[in-house]
């Protein structure tokens, strides 16, 4: 083996990945000063936080951040509280139309957000709903993905656990919440996982839907940066990318094994 | 199993039914009818027919948004199906120091795609960008990779493939995971050389997994939207007005309801080709 060779490419590799990031935290500690006289020294002169100062006179990054966190949170929680019933009626009942139900679950996969936002756009300017909480939860309220997930893992669970909870009284309400969900926490866990990443790093929904600061979300709000005033003030842009992607990179480098062995078992 | 009354299932399918019938099955409807008329969204819509179709057609903006979005799609989905897979080919070892590259590859993927875009945004600025210095530093020329005609639309394409690179290098992993040792150690004693191995061994078992890579990235990448918005807003002169950016045009800049939706009518009909493409290519292989 060569091993040696083996590694600088690796190491390489690594670096075509991780350099930007670093590259992006450095220029987050250097002054606009120094950026136009030197952009590409690699080191700033001191650890200057003036440009995270600056995000946060710039923009309510709390605001921002806490609607994400209550969008994608209620996104997340809608879309499971809802397919669960779906998945179950799907997985376990006999009803007249149940593969049409379900052909016409997974066809929603076909009108994705891109295809959908112009009428739903006008539809919510119609009653009065663009830029509000509802304009970015409730078109995502029922997800097709999540909804298919649940019914196939709904499948592999017994009938007999359910007649059995039946005969002792249960409600169906009761057998789908208290007994079927915490059975399929695994999934659920993933599903959740997945949906909140998604929703939380979104741009494009919220950017159609919000008009101003109330519901705005910090994805926006950090793009939004770069917009404001005349030339780019990169330190800025920087330290709000800095605020914005630290959460993300941070959670993954903690959940890194079990994340990509979720991806890979699909 | 019986439902416990003839309606129960119909109650519990309710939420999503409602759900789908206002925010996907309406719209859909909503977007044909609108198609039909001019509106912007502040005086009464008027009744044109097919002007918006006839209209998208000859002014070449139908042509110029498939175009571009096509040739996006072909070097996104080409790109990162060959990096992925030559990234799973190198990583797929055990190790902490393999394990450590995989999840660096892999970052790009989690972070969201404004991160991304502001990123290179700033790396690939004309003047003070890192890679744009580096480039010259390293005796290349001096291009402005986002505000060249000829450049923007690959300069996109190549932060895509940045950021899906880790998706494509994933899924090959656990594809090669799935290919028995032995066949290989069978194809070595027969005397067969790597690339042999390669050609004859691994890849025909991994088609099915190149076969699922490249038909959802395909996909998902002629849905480009953010880092166009973020990065060029479409430009320098129209090289990166891919579809959905056009369609957004059409709605927040120039107010044109009607020719939106008319864009939509004809995206939706594209995704659509698009999957049944992909559900042919996923029997085909299964039939192999």
């Amino acid at each position: 083996m060569k091993r040696p060779l083996h590694v600088v490419l690796l190491g390489a590799v690594a670096a075509l990945w991780l350099v930007p990031y670093l590259w992006m935290v450095l220029t987050s500690f250097k002054t606009l000063k120094e950026i136009v006289a030197a952009p590409t020294a690699p080191l700033p002169s001191g650890l200057t936080f003036d440009a995270y100062r600056a995000v946060f006179e710039a923009m309510p990054v709390w605001r921002y951040f806490l609607n994400t966190t209550v969008m994608a949170l209620a996104i997340a929680g809608i879309q499971i509280a809802v397919a669960l019933p779906a998945g179950y009626a799907l997985a376990k009942l006999h009803f007249t139309g149940r593969k049409l139900a379900f052909a016409l679950v997974v066809a929603t996969l076909l009108i994705p957000a891109q295809v959908r936002f112009v009428p739903v756009f006008a539809m919510l300017a119609e009653v009065g709903l663009v830029n509000s909480m509802t304009a970015l939860v409730l078109p995502f309220g029922v997800s097709a993905f999540g909804t298919f997930l649940i019914r196939q893992a709904l499948l592999s669970v017994p009938d007999a656990l359910i007649e059995a909870a039946r005969m002792d009284g249960a409600s169906e309400a009761r057998i789908i919440y208290g007994l079927l969900a915490p059975l399929l926490r695994p999934t659920l866990a993933a599903f959740f996982m997945f949906s909140f990443v998604y929703h939380w790093n979104d741009y494009f929904w919220p950017l159609v839907m919000t008009t101003d600061d109330r519901v705005r979300t910090l994805p926006l709000g950090i793009a939004l940066l770069r917009e404001q005033g005349s030339g780019v003030r990169w330190h800025i842009v920087m330290a709000g990318n800095v605020v914005l992607s630290a959460p993300a990179l941070a959670v993954f480098a903690l959940t890194q094994r079990h994340l990509l062995r979720a991806v890979a078992g699909r | 199993m019986r439902p416990r009354s003839a309606l129960e299932p119909y109650v519990l399918m309710a939420p999503t039914a409602l759900l789908l019938a206002v925010f996907f099955f309406y719209p859909l409807g909503f977007a044909a009818h609108q198609s039909l008329y001019e509106w912007d969204l502040l005086t009464p819509p008027r009744y044109v027919g097919l002007d918006n179709y006839r209209e998208l057609w000859a002014s070449g903006e139908l042509y110029r948004a498939f175009t571009t979005t096509f040739v996006f799609s072909v070097v996104v989905v080409a790109g990162s199906m060959l990096l992925g897979l030559g990234l799973a080919l190198g990583l797929d070892r055990p190790g902490s120091f393999a394990s450590f590259v995989r999840g660096a590859v892999f970052s790009a993927y989690v972070v969201s795609w404004v991160s991304v875009a502001l990123l290179w945004l700033w790396l690939l600025d004309a003047d003070a960008g890192a890679f744009t210095r580096l480039v010259r530093a390293l005796g290349g020329p001096a291009i402005d990779w986002l505000g060249d005609p000829a450049y923007a639309l690959y300069a996109l394409a190549g932060v895509t493939i940045w950021k899906l690179a880790g998706y494509a290098m994933v899924l090959f992993i656990a594809g090669l995971q799935e290919i028995p040792k032995v066949l290989h150690e069978a194809a070595a004693l027969d005397g067969a050389n790597a690339i042999r191995r390669f050609t004859h061994v691994t890849w025909p078992l991994l088609r099915p997994t190149a076969a699922f890579v490249g038909t959802t990235s395909l996909i998902a990448s002629f849905q480009v939207f953010d880092v166009v918005r973020v990065m060029t807003q479409g430009g320098p002169v129209q090289a990166t007005t891919v579809f959905v950016y056009a369609i957004y045009e059409q709605v927040f800049l120039d107010l044109r309801v009607g020719r939106a939706s008319s864009m939509v009518v004809v995206f939706f009909v594209l995704l659509l080709a698009l999957t049944l493409l992909q559900l042919w290519v996923w029997q085909r292989k299964r039939g192999v």
